[in-house]
């Protein structure tokens, strides 16, 4: 998955869609995915990179990631790799 | 190069908590770039707080209310222009387009220029006429009924799932969950708007506004889409962004398109859960969130006074996308003797 082109990103995790006006808030760990996400990495690297970073389980984090890329999704933020951007 | 003046008057001054346009349509003209703008005010009420800003309106003059009839009103405006010599009028009410539109030719003989739709067009897209021009224009419209009499509110239940929303013919809405809250709002409203009632098919969803002015020939000569970020318990925008959605552009100049609107006006829009755009209303007029407009770079109250002269307006296509307006209320300190002074002469 990546990110929609056109979704504007700050680096202190300002997210906004320019298309339908909503703006969301991610937390520097959430920023730091969203930055992985945006440079190319699949699932398994990102979990590999933050859980070589950070004091979390692979268990628990993974659960946390397909949270996160499901809330990309469900605010239409993020898109597949074999879809056309919306 | 020394710019022309104009003196434009401008109705709307009632900048409160549910705000008439003009006091944003004068900022707009203020900073207009083609010309300097002397505004003059016209206002029905004494506290309307337009009055008051003497950085923004030079006089203000008293106007008869609608219902005095188009005679009274062309009297007063025959007054009012003798002293202010008026090139342009930009009236910002609903209910006071129909007298604008009627005496057009006279306020022409007289010197003076408005912008307004024409008087077809005012009628069909208005809420007793919406669901039909929704079908005229393939423009997608939620059902609706207009009720005459509380004894109609009965048949409601076969045509409609509650809740409905319950509109007054210019002003006032709310939604009801049953026949008894309906009953309520329909005396409600009527007693203060008069009949008939629209009931209209609730649709649940996220709300836009796209503003915009049409040139009469079906061209778009300008239009911003915003969403609401803020909305006020009698359903105000308090703050807004503007965005960039090409459905909603699309949407406008279908609009202005087939319709051949003419002058300003502000699409309401819900989009619903499966992201389509429902109309729900058409104001025939500027919004008063225009100065957003403004802020984003289409002056659209520039280049509407530009068109009721005659002149040729290129039209806007871009604007700043993600800027948002955050409207705040102000308290200002007035003297006695001003409120007197509209009170007792009608001017200030």
């Amino acid at each position: 998955m990546r990110i929609k082109k056109n979704i504007a990103i700050s680096e202190s995790g300002f997210m906004f869609n320019p298309i339908t006006g909503e703006s969301f808030t991610v937390n520097p760990i959430g920023t730091e995915i969203l930055q992985m996400i945006n440079d190319g990495f699949e699932s398994d690297q990102i979990i590999e990179a933050i859980c070589n970073k950070y004091q979390v389980d692979q268990h628990t984090f993974d659960k946390d990631l397909t949270d996160f890329t499901g809330m990309l999704d469900h605010h239409h933020l993020s898109q597949h790799h074999d879809k056309e951007e919306a | 190069m020394t710019r022309k003046k104009l003196n434009i008057a401008v109705t709307g001054l009632n900048a409160i908590d549910s705000p008439g346009p003009g006091v944003a349509v004068i900022r707009g003209l203020l900073e207009a770039k083609s010309f300097d703008a002397n505004i003059v005010g016209l206002a029905y009420e004494s506290l309307e707080p337009g009055i008051y800003m003497h950085n923004l309106v030079s006089k203000t003059y008293q106007v008869p209310y609608p219902s005095a009839g188009v005679d009274v009103l062309l009297d007063r405006l025959q007054f009012i222009h003798q002293k202010e010599h008026l090139d342009v009028i930009i009236p910002n009410f609903d209910a006071e387009l129909y007298s604008y539109i009627k005496i057009e030719g006279e306020l022409n003989a007289m010197g003076i220029h408005i912008f307004l739709p024409t008087m077809t067009q005012l009628e069909e897209r208005h809420k007793i006429n919406l669901f039909d021009f929704g079908k005229k224009y393939a423009i997608k419209v939620p059902k609706s009924k207009v009720i005459y009499e509380i004894s109609d509110i009965y048949d409601l239940q076969k045509e409609f799932e509650m809740p409905v929303v319950v509109k007054g013919k210019f002003y006032d809405a709310g939604i009801a969950s049953n026949i008894d809250q309906v009953k309520s709002l329909f005396k409600k409203i009527s007693a203060k708007w008069g009949l008939p009632i629209i009931i209209q098919e609730f649709v649940q969803g996220t709300e836009f506004n796209i503003t915009g002015l049409g040139d009469g020939k079906g061209n778009t000569i300008a239009a911003v889409p915003m969403r609401k970020q803020y909305i006020t318990d009698k359903g105000k925008a308090w703050g807004g962004i503007s965005i960039a959605d090409q459905t909603m552009l699309d949407l406008t100049n279908h609009f202005i398109g087939s319709t051949k609107w003419r002058g300003g006006f502000e699409l309401e829009l819900m989009k619903d859960k499966n992201n389509e755009f429902n109309l729900l209303e058409i104001n025939p007029r500027m919004p008063a969130w225009i100065y957003l407009a403004v802020g984003v770079g289409q002056n659209i109250p520039e280049a509407l006074v530009r068109m009721a002269l005659g002149e040729e307006v290129t039209p806007y296509t871009t604007y700043d996308i993600g800027k948002m307006f955050i409207r705040y209320a102000w308290d200002m300190i007035v003297d006695i003797s001003e409120f007197q002074k509209i009170s007792t002469s009608g001017e200030l």
